[in-house]
């Protein structure tokens, strides 16, 4: 009898905090389809919208290039991820398994980026960048993300965490350090590669100031900065900006109802980068 | 035999340097260049149009100590923090501590608190910002009050808080399960037998048990609330009468390093930032030593 009250009490709390972590959302897919009229109105407050308003949708990717956005967004995406990878599951295995002079020292460089508040690098990078006339550019979002002082840490861990014995059979099969890497250890760390892609897949599309200040154009720039123009802009049109933000954020919704346990894993090892 | 070992260690040293070196030269152009470059650019004063920067010592740092705008801002960023990160931490260590035993829906649950996190801050700020608005808003006009949520200097911050705590439980929350499963399962069963209720097995079992989780979840969670910039840019217009009262240090940054291109003052605001930040760390790593247990 106690452990059923205490159930229901717990079921109660658990259905009242997901209630509030979803309200947001409803909100934003009901204003999207309403009339500014209905938004405007509190005699009666409109919950619900009367007809479901889908030439907002036509009007909001009229006025803003959402195909473009998408692009830019997914471009610099898949540029960070591959970069992030190649370069963090090379020196990871570098910095796990192989013993070489001047490795700690280079290892505290890493720890050192990871300590950081990233605001510290942004003035100097956007200077290069300019130098390099890489603004508005995709080149200039994926920037600050060709190498991953996170990626590398991760990678480490993963393959500190492989056994011993592995290596030393390939060794004494004849094995050279490339080959070992490429063909025994590397594959080994799979769901940490995969843990790294999500993880630079959601930093860098959360990411607002660094694509603000490189790509101030709209045709060059992000999802995240696009909708904090259009924020500014649109005052008052709440239809067409939460049009606006639920189109730029159900694609990644529906990817991470997909592959919840992967992302929601990934993530949980960024260890608070986010 | 000896021969062959010197040439796996020779060889161990330059694969060694082969793999690490796109990723260290990466962070040196990246950032070690950079957060040297921009310590040094804090004692320039900018120049006006290509006039080139002038050498002024330590006179932009003068100046950030007697700059209420800069004192204010920081304040504002403390408030925030104050609010967010001991309530994201407490509300989400309930929540997986409550979730952490077998219960119909588990996933669902989870899924649904972590949501928050893969969605731009930037859409986040405008959903939120257009509930918390005064007229036409759905939480006034769902509890029928009349607050000023983000134009009211003296509560603004601490609603953009509530903004940030929303979206970082679930987050909190999955740091904290993975921490749970390490504690053992008979403890529980001990204090149980023993006549511990659940909020005292809560006290005196849990929180100590994972109280390393905690510390990192803590020291993580500070250093980014000190760095709250997203949700603050995207509520606050420039003539809402509460952008005194809510802008914070990096938003200060990003407004005189890009906005008012005086990027030598940006940058000595910057790195105020990562000396406050530092600080807050040793702080804590200095005081864990009263409350972390590490088996």
């Amino acid at each position: 009898m106690k452990k059923t009250v205490s159930y229901v009490f717990i079921y109660i709390v658990l259905v009242l905090i997901s209630i509030t972590m979803l309200v947001p959302f409803v909100w934003m897919v009901l204003t999207a389809f309403k009339t500014t009229a209905e938004t405007m109105q509190i005699d009666p407050f409109v919950l619900v919208p009367h007809v479901w308003q889908t030439q907002n949708f036509s009007n909001v990717i009229k006025a803003v290039d959402f195909a473009r956005l998408y692009a830019n967004t997914l471009g610099m995406i898949f540029l960070r991820i591959v970069f992030a990878i190649v370069t963090a599951t090379l020196s990871g295995y570098a910095f796990a398994r192989l013993n070489f002079k001047g490795k700690n020292l280079m290892f505290a460089v890493v720890l050192i980026q990871m300590m950081v508040p990233v605001q510290i690098f942004i003035i100097p990078q956007y200077v290069m960048v300019s130098k390099l006339h890489m603004t508005n550019s995709i080149m200039g979002l994926v920037f600050p993300g060709v190498v991953s002082a996170f990626g590398t840490f991760l990678m480490r861990q993963a393959f500190l965490q492989l056994p011993h014995d592995l290596e030393e059979a390939a060794r004494l099969d004849g094995c050279n350090i490339p080959q070992t890497f490429f063909h025994i250890m590397a594959p080994l760390t799979r769901s940490s590669m995969v843990a790294l892609g999500i993880f630079t897949a959601v930093f860098a599309y959360k990411d607002l100031m660094w694509p603000m200040i490189v790509c101030p154009d709209n045709r060059a720039t992000t999802l995240a900065s696009a909708l904090a123009k259009m924020n500014a802009q649109y005052q008052q049109k709440y239809p067409e900006l939460m049009m606006a933000a639920l189109i730029s954020c159900v694609p990644m919704i529906v990817i991470y109802i997909i592959f919840q346990k992967q992302f929601i894993e990934g993530i949980a090892t960024s260890g608070g980068k986010l | 035999m000896k021969n062959k070992v010197t040439s796996r260690e020779r060889s161990e040293f330059i694969w060694g340097w082969i793999f690490i070196l796109p990723t260290m030269l990466g962070l040196f152009i990246l950032n070690i260049y950079p957060m040297i470059d921009t310590v040094r650019q804090s004692f320039y004063k900018t120049g006006d149009f290509g006039k080139g920067n002038i050498f002024v010592g330590l006179k932009n740092y003068e100046k950030v100590m007697g700059d209420t705008e800069v004192w204010q801002a920081l304040w504002n960023t403390i408030k925030y923090a104050i609010v967010e990160v001991p309530a994201s931490i407490v509300i989400a260590l309930l929540l997986a501590v409550l979730l952490n035993k077998k219960l119909k829906g588990r996933e669902v649950f989870r899924t649904i608190l972590f949501l928050p996190m893969v969605v731009a801050p930037a859409a986040i700020a405008m959903v939120w910002k257009w509930l918390y608005n005064s007229n036409f808003g759905l939480i006034n006009n769902l509890f029928h009050i009349k607050v000023n949520w983000i134009s009211d200097p003296n509560i603004a911050i601490f609603s953009i808080a509530v903004i940030g705590i929303w979206s970082v439980i679930g987050y909190n929350m999955v740091l904290f399960l993975a921490g749970l499963q390490e504690v053992p399962h008979d403890y529980y069963e001990a204090a149980s037998l023993d006549g511990a209720n659940g909020w005292q097995q809560l006290i005196h079992i849990t929180i100590p048990l994972i109280s390393p989780t905690i510390f990192f979840v803590l020291v993580t969670r500070i250093i980014a609330a000190m760095q709250v910039f997203d949700l603050i840019y995207m509520m606050i217009d420039l003539n809402n009468p509460a952008w005194k009262k809510t802008e914070s240090l990096v938003f200060l940054f990003y407004k005189y390093s890009f906005e008012q291109s005086k990027k030598g003052y940006g940058a000595t605001v910057v790195v105020v930032l990562l000396a406050v930040i530092m600080l807050l760390t040793v702080l804590q790593l200095i005081g864990q030593r009263k409350w972390v247990h590490y088996e």
